[in-house]
């Protein structure tokens, strides 16, 4: 259970929401509203104030790197450090599978970063992170670039990880897919955010 | 072999060149010509007061004034340091950082060339201790310098892959790890350079000072190379104390990418 209690920092109202392990929230709102911000203050990549806690373990009692490898934050703009995507992952072989669920071509692992479209590249991302199996997965608008089938594609690869146990806090812009995958809603409108049900 | 004193005529004579600048200048319609007599003019009075500063700093040979002269080297070469980031850290760290870096490295390297190799007595003697400061200084600066000036730059433009890199659960130094990597590399590029270069491309001016003032080319060689090595020594050390704590500062304890610590890019 993920549980964010009066989280806030500049440029984001004051955010409280919990989510069970296996669930899903939706987090939709206007562009600049603070969506991003939510997500990258739970991940503790950015400071913030306010109580977060994952399965009763608070977010400061536990070193920020294991914090975080619990709770994954997939960028709407992942970053690369290397030049082909097998050299971001310690064993691409094993990521083959997760690869094909998400409709990416076999070869893909050796092609170059930067010849690989958006649609590509946040795929790659996604799998980066279920690789490490965390415990919650913190997604920003992870389909923004894709189309119908590879949407299906990985929404059906993310129900298979809730089934495991896996809860997600998603950043979307799509009603249709936040009906499909969350328990839940969280709505940033007018400098408020409001919890209501799926 | 003996050294030529030269005087006042001298000089003279070879300013004469930069009056015939000047008249070109005027000639040419450069629009340059105040510009240089003022330029000539002020190295002339700057290199005068450098000279009877460092007369006095010998006849006295006191470590407390060697000591101050050393310290206010340092202070300026602080300064250009700062002057030369595009985006400095905020607060006192813009001007702490690279200047600690700079101090310690050149200090030591400085102290290790005097109390080991060349050996004057006493051992801060400022003849020997402030020329070798100041070639030592001048370059270490340089590489601090470039040091700080990739690194905030480099962590401003891999933010999206450090981040990513920490998202996954990666210490901050193991997400600097490649930044800091490049960095190092720019900032160590040019002692390599300049090592491959002295000799063929240009004679070092102290040990052609040497050279003219009579000294054996073997012996000015040898004083040269002991000197480049210091420099080399310093300059790594200095680039690398500069960017290492660099890279710390820009990360937290929380291991978070903190460039709210940099002030703005200045144009």
């Amino acid at each position: 259970m993920l549980i964010v209690d009066k989280l806030c920092r500049p440029g984001m109202p004051s955010v409280s929401f919990d989510v069970g392990s296996g669930n899903c929230i939706a987090v939709m709102g206007p562009s600049g509203s603070g969506k991003t911000l939510l997500l990258r203050a739970v991940a503790d990549l950015d400071p913030s104030e306010g109580r977060i806690s994952l399965d009763n373990t608070k977010k400061d009692s536990v070193a920020a790197p294991e914090w975080r490898r619990r709770i994954s934050y997939v960028a709407a703009e992942p970053g690369w450090w290397a030049a082909t995507p097998e050299a971001h992952f310690s064993d691409w072989t094993a990521a083959q599978s997760l690869a094909a669920a998400l409709l990416l071509s076999p070869s893909i692992g050796s092609a170059l970063i930067a010849q690989l479209s958006t649609g590509e590249r946040l795929r790659l991302a996604l799998i980066r992170a279920l690789m490490g199996a965390p415990r919650f997965l913190l997604l920003d608008e992870p389909t923004g670039a894709l189309d119908t089938t590879t949407t299906e594609a990985v929404e059906a690869v993310l129900r298979r990880r809730m089934a495991d146990g896996t809860g997600i806090v998603l950043v979307t812009h799509d009603t249709g897919q936040a009906s499909r995958l969350a328990d839940s809603i969280l709505r940033f409108e007018n400098g408020h955010a409001e919890v209501s049900a799926a | 072999m003996t050294f030529i004193t030269l005087d006042y005529v001298d000089i003279a004579l070879a300013a004469a060149l930069v009056l015939i600048n000047a008249a070109l200048s005027l000639r040419l319609e450069l629009g340059l010509e105040r510009r240089f007599l003022i330029a000539a003019v002020r190295m002339a009075v700057q290199l005068t007061l450098v000279g009877l500063v460092l007369k006095a700093l010998f006849a006295v040979a006191s470590p407390v004034w060697t000591g101050l002269a050393a310290l206010l080297m340092i202070l300026f070469a602080g300064r250009e340091v700062m002057a030369r980031q595009e985006r400095r850290f905020l607060g006192w760290w813009g001007y702490g950082l690279g200047t600690s870096a700079m101090m310690t490295a050149a200090l030591l390297v400085t102290v290790f060339g005097l109390a080991t190799q060349v050996r004057p007595d006493p051992w801060y003697d400022p003849r020997f201790a402030i020329p070798i400061l100041g070639m030592i200084l001048g370059n270490t600066m340089t590489g601090v310098a470039l040091g700080m000036h990739t690194l905030t730059n480099g962590a401003v433009r891999d933010r999206a892959a450090i981040e990513a890199q920490l998202a996954l659960g990666r210490t901050r130094s193991e997400a600097m790890r490649g930044t800091v990597r490049d960095t190092l590399r720019t900032a160590m590029i040019p002692i390599v350079n300049s090592m491959s270069a002295t000799g063929l491309v240009a004679l070092p001016g102290m040990m052609t000072g040497q050279i003219l003032s009579g000294v054996d080319p073997i012996e000015a060689v040898k004083y040269q190379l002991l000197i480049s090595f210091l420099i080399a020594g310093g300059t790594a050390m200095g680039a690398l104390a500069a960017v290492q704590a660099g890279a710390r500062r820009l990360c937290d304890n929380r291991h978070r990418l903190r460039l709210d610590r940099l002030a703005a890019p200045r144009d």
